[in-house]
């Protein structure tokens, strides 16, 4: 930008924090009714600062029927899909990325062909198979399905994250008398570490946001989503309020922690 | 290269197993008992009935015409937008590396959250008419989401899916940016081009792959628009995402629901084709 005039400047910050406004406003006011009394949603007109401090909304979401155990529920299935996909991607992941064999391509292309599959055509007919087997209503079930939907996205990031480790590292530690083994295990997997982190953390933020499957799939055993969701129509403003900013947050701190690798991650998938 | 690499064919075969086995399992099998729910009746014969209640039902052209709707208006939006954010998040300005990062927050939200905090905005004691009335343009609420109005309805999902899915085109196109400004940008600067001309002869061209990839997957997943729909519009504005929810969960009818979801699987098979044809990239033009 040599011909950085002081009127670009001022054109650049103006247009870029406007546009930062429009992502962050909104998150700001839902964060302000959730912490506003509950009969403040109601008042009219009400004030855009927050001048009426209170955690009584929150509360009253937290001790509602049902939300402490469907936070337990989202949590579970968050945390067995992260489990399950990286056991499962991350293997694949690195065998596309350090083996070349017959068939590698087509399998990256059916890898990418999954995403085109919706939700709905995965947990309809698996709900009917799960009813039958026992699996319906339960952790697993929705579990399963999220890992799905999140495996070919882990197996290409764990692909891309072995691709950036030289080969001759691996190849190095084995002339110095390593195992193929122990050279993956002490060369290349401390490298991969913080990649395979950032991609687990963002696996754990698409379960918890999942609400298609995790509503579909579930009756007793709600997940948070699947919860707010299926009460909505019967619920007062001010709860609906409260449980959007509940399940925003901790996806935000999660974000918060990975954002250094976020476009690395996205940039990879989208090739 | 050891003979280790090269020799095993066996190791890799292993290593992918499991995930091949895994989605074969979970992703292939359930689309085929889909095609099989959609062509049996309740009692298990073979029958058209599912497509047939499904082409009869009142809310199945709404639901696709509001669905196709949806993705026409909020696609182009997102595009345009996310253009705008790429492009401000690779200046070289103070700064640009947190508007990257704030842009990006919307990732974290779910459709769901994003139907709720836009109605927190939209609802009739909501912000919008909160600022309206602070700034002295009207005395009582204006009802935006109207029963008998879904017009509103549908242009506050617009709105909030902007909002929200606009961060997953801007990551993707950040990434491909990436790799095209520096020279190009500074060569077509040494040659005199504004910023239009930039955009239009640099820019768009090489971004095309990221921009490929980019609409495919905003559209798949705006094909399976749903939570956002509900927050909003508690039922009254049917996409195909909600009719297979409806009946599913509200009729107990799988067939229907299943018949409304292999709707959507063809129709994001048929863009899917539609933009790898369209923004095809040949390759002696990446030169790579």
């Amino acid at each position: 930008m040599k011909r950085g005039s002081r009127m670009a400047d001022l054109l650049w910050y103006g247009g870029a924090a406007l546009l930062a406004l429009w992502v962050l406003a909104p998150i700001y006011l839902i964060g302000l009714l959730a912490f506003s009394p509950r009969m403040a949603v109601y008042r009219w007109p009400r004030p855009l600062l927050p001048l009426e401090f209170s955690v009584e909304t929150m509360q009253f979401f937290v001790n509602a029927t049902g939300t402490l155990a469907a936070t337990r529920n989202s949590v579970v299935v968050a945390l067995l899909t992260m489990i399950l996909s990286l056991a499962l991607g991350a293997p694949a992941g690195y065998a596309l990325a350090r083996f070349i064999f017959p068939g590698r391509e087509a399998v990256r292309m059916g890898i990418l062909m999954t995403r085109m599959f919706p939700m709905a055509i995965l947990s309809i007919p698996l709900a009917v198979t799960f009813i039958r087997i026992g699996l319906y209503d339960t952790p697993w079930a929705v579990a399963l399905v999220h890992t799905a939907m999140a495996l070919p996205f882990v197996i290409l990031i764990t692909s891309s994250v072995f691709m950036a480790i030289p080969r001759d590292l691996e190849e190095a530690a084995m002339t110095l008398g390593c195992s193929p083994l122990t050279a993956f295990l002490r060369v290349s997997l401390p490298l991969a570490l913080p990649g395979l982190a950032a991609a687990s953390l963002f696996t754990f933020v698409i379960s918890w946001n999942e609400v298609f499957a995790a509503t579909i799939l579930t009756l007793r055993q709600r997940t948070l989503p699947a919860l707010v969701l299926t009460v909505l129509n019967e619920s007062p403003l001010y709860f609906r309020f409260a449980g959007g900013f509940f399940m925003v947050a901790p996806a935000m701190i999660i974000l918060l922690i990975i954002r250094r690798y976020l476009f690395n991650l996205w940039g990879v998938v989208s090739r | 290269m050891s003979r280790w690499w090269k020799a095993e064919i066996g190791l890799p075969l292993a290593l992918l197993m499991p995930a091949i086995l895994f989605l074969g399992l979970f992703i292939a099998l359930p689309s085929v008992q889909a095609l099989l729910l959609a062509a049996q009746a309740p009692d298990g014969s073979w029958s058209g009935e599912p497509f047939r209640r499904m082409l009869a039902d009142t809310r199945f052209m709404p639901a696709l015409r509001n669905t196709l709707v949806l993705i026409a208006l909020v696609i182009p939006l997102q595009l345009a937008l996310a253009l705008t954010m790429a492009l401000i998040a690779q200046s070289r300005r103070r700064g640009a590396g947190f508007f990257l990062y704030v842009y990006a927050i919307p990732l974290a939200i779910s459709e769901l959250a994003a139907g709720l905090v836009w109605l927190a905005i939209f609802t009739e004691r909501g912000y919008l008419n909160v600022v309206l009335r602070a700034l002295g343009l009207i005395q009582r609420p204006i009802i935006f989401l109207s029963y008998e109005h879904p017009i509103g309805i549908l242009l506050a999902v617009v709105i909030a899916e902007v909002w929200r899915a606009t961060a997953i085109v801007m990551v993707t196109l950040v990434a491909g940016l990436q790799m095209i400004l520096g020279e190009y940008w500074e060569a077509a600067e040494v040659f005199g081009a504004n910023l239009a001309q930039k955009l239009r002869y640099v820019v768009l061209p090489l971004l095309r792959p990221s921009l490929q990839a980019a609409l495919i997957i905003r559209t798949l997943f705006a094909f399976q628009t749903f939570a956002v729909v509900v927050a909003l519009g508690g039922g009254v504005l049917p996409v195909l995402a909600s009719e297979a929810y409806v009946w599913y969960a509200g009729a107990h009818n799988p067939h229907v629901a299943a018949a409304y979801s292999l709707i959507i699987l063809a129709l994001s098979a048929l863009v899917t084709g539609f933009y790898l044809y369209v923004l095809r990239v040949h390759p002696e033009e990446m030169g790579r």
